[in-house]
């Protein structure tokens, strides 16, 4: 019998992450093609009670570990055990999410079963061969890379968020569930504080709208007015490097090669002028739109729609008709 | 404390990539390089804990000849000692290998501490550290941005997807940096610093020098490889939102192109 795909899910917080759903969709379609199932091995405290639901997304099985002992991701814990389970598995492929975590944990895992991982893809494509190619953005963005792995090595590859169309097969859908056996080591690394922003504040990676100030917003205050905008569209807001460099915005915010690399569906860039290292980080975003009183900014050469006016008039007129087109 | 830094030479964020005729690697020759911008941001870090615990800070980078710039920055940033490895056949070796060689050239300095950009700005790849850090069997902390220790244990915060998570275990632990110059603010090389940089030492070592076998990283070991490279379509430029239209009538436009058009609101 053929081998099987196999995913790696993320939880948190009582629920798989969306970027889940989204490898999910991704191994289903790369499993349809090789004729063969795909399955999912699913790590968490309290896991048990939702694995089933990833059948809703084309997992057919899921192995999962449930134990108090994961409900943070530690390395020194989720590695050992996935790695186990893997050996077991003998899987044709593995994808993860190429999140904060999952960047750590697909690194360390290729490392402990001697597979070299592909973090950060962003296209698959099965050959008639079965051969599995994967395409990543190096240089953030400026150029692209195609690979493939040797002979005999299961492709193991992450995911990047927000790529990937999520495709949900049938809403009552059911994965089989078994319960994997697996030794859990005790880590020598601890989680002391755990932290989660329950301001609703949306995550850059995974917004699909964001608007982002760069050094045209003169002050820190200003960014209120992209705050109101960004509420009204239910956006994420951004920054350029300038901006982050001036201390206006945490560097959690910035933009660009040397700061998160973003695609939305639609970025909106307000008094960015769009250095090199700022597009890289957002030239892959669907829609861009940019608004800057100097109609020389190189933004423009990248943007679907562009408004050369003073971003102080403009924003104003922008969020006002937003909340027009919402009352009406 | 032995406090090791990783880095790695890369392009400058503001290079232009232009691929070589084979569409299998980027054209060099007139690259600007720098230490990647991550990397420096390990070293500062290890300045940092060097200046509050003692001990000492070694560089170690692999590569061509060239690389001798990088780490002799370094040094005259305040690093103590380097290592380069320069191995022709390291050039097309996998991540799994090349990691192999720095943990090997690591190890020599018995490090309390290795620090490593969480990323290089070349393959965006984003894993050495954590390869690393499996290799040896130790915990890694992503994306640090603050440390503490007590020269037992180690303590770090880092974000994550809308939060922040503290960590803490005992030495040796391998930490990555990730974020903006505002949180690990690189200095410069002093001019003295760059006069002592030059009577540091500096090692130049092979595969062999480490103990490995160059044969495991002939390229036909390699467990990945690139097939082709290619440079992503030219993004149009769009349209200019103007008509003769006030800034409201501009804002009407855009909200319905944004609707209509693209369908993205």
């Amino acid at each position: 019998m053929a081998k099987d795909v196999c995913i790696i899910t993320e939880y948190r917080n009582g629920d798989f992450r969306r970027v889940t759903h989204e490898v999910a969709s991704e191994g289903r379609r790369i499993a349809d093609a090789l004729g063969t199932g795909l399955v999912a091995i699913a790590l968490g405290s309290g896991i048990s009670a939702k694995a089933a639901d990833l059948g809703k997304y084309g997992v057919d099985k899921v192995y999962v570990v449930d134990d108090p002992a994961l409900e943070y991701y530690l390395a020194g814990v989720f590695v050992p055990v996935i790695a186990e389970v893997i050996k077991q598995l003998d899987p044709a492929a593995v994808l993860l999410p190429a999140s904060v975590d999952g960047r750590d944990l697909g690194a360390r895992l290729g490392a402990r079963i001697n597979v070299t991982l592909l973090q950060d893809v962003i296209e698959v494509v099965v050959g008639d061969d079965g051969r599995i190619k994967a395409r990543w953005p190096m240089f953030a963005g400026k150029c692209f890379a195609w690979c493939e792995w040797a002979d005999g090595v299961p492709p193991l590859l992450s995911i990047r968020p927000n790529i990937m169309q999520t495709q949900l097969l049938d809403e009552n859908r059911k994965a089989e569930i078994e319960q994997a056996s697996a030794p859990i080591p005790k880590p020598r690394a601890s989680v002391l504080k755990y932290e989660l922003d329950t301001s609703g504040k949306v995550e850059l990676t995974e917004a699909e709208i964001i608007i982002s100030g760069g050094r045209g917003m003169k002050d820190a205050s200003n960014y209120a007015m992209l705050e109101e905008l960004a509420a009204q569209l239910g956006a994420a807001v951004g920054a350029s490097r300038a901006a982050v460099d001036s201390g206006w915005r945490p560097h959690s915010d910035q933009v660009g090669q040397t700061g998160k690399v973003v695609n939305p569906n639609l970025y909106i860039a307000v008094g960015i002028s769009g250095a090199i290292q700022h597009l890289a980080g957002m030239g892959y975003s669907k829609y861009i739109v940019a608004v800057n009183k100097d109609s020389d900014a190189p933004i423009f050469s990248k943007a679907d729609y562009g408004i050369i006016e003073d971003l102080f008039n403009f924003l104003p007129a922008l969020t006002e008709e937003i909340k027009n087109l919402k009352n009406s | 404390m032995n406090i090791v830094v990783i880095i790695k030479q890369t392009p400058d964020t503001e290079t232009v990539i232009r691929l070589a005729p084979d569409n299998k690697r980027i054209v060099t020759s007139d690259i600007k390089w720098i230490i990647n911008p991550y990397d420096e941001f390990a070293i500062e870090a290890a300045l940092r804990l060097k200046e509050k615990h003692g001990g000492t800070v070694t560089v170690i980078s692999f590569g061509a000849q060239r690389v001798v710039e990088a780490l002799r920055t370094a040094l005259a940033m305040g690093a103590d000692d380097a290592v380069l490895i320069d191995d022709p056949q390291m050039r097309d070796a996998d991540f799994l290998r090349v990691t192999r060689a720095l943990v090997a050239a690591a190890k020599e300095k018995n490090p309390d501490v290795i620090f490593i950009g969480s990323r290089t700005v070349d393959y965006d790849q984003g894993q050495r550290g954590a390869i690393l850090a499996e290799m040896l069997g130790w915990p890694h902390f992503a994306l640090a941005i603050s440390i503490e220790s007590d020269g037992k244990d180690i303590t770090i915060e880092r974000p994550i997807e809308g939060g922040k998570v503290t960590l803490k275990a005992p030495l040796p632990v391998l930490v990555t940096f990730g974020g903006s110059h505002a949180v690990w603010n690189p200095r410069y090389a002093s001019l003295p610093g760059i006069m002592k940089a030059k009577k540091k030492p500096l090692a130049v070592k092979k595969l062999t020098d480490l103990g490995l076998d160059p044969a495991d990283f002939s390229p036909d070991q390699a467990r990945i490889r690139i097939t082709s490279l290619e440079l992503p379509p030219q993004r149009k430029a769009g349209k200019i939102v103007d008509g003769g239209l006030d800034t409201s009538g501009k804002a009407k436009e855009l909200v319905k192109l944004l609707r209509e058009e693209a369908r993205v609101i």
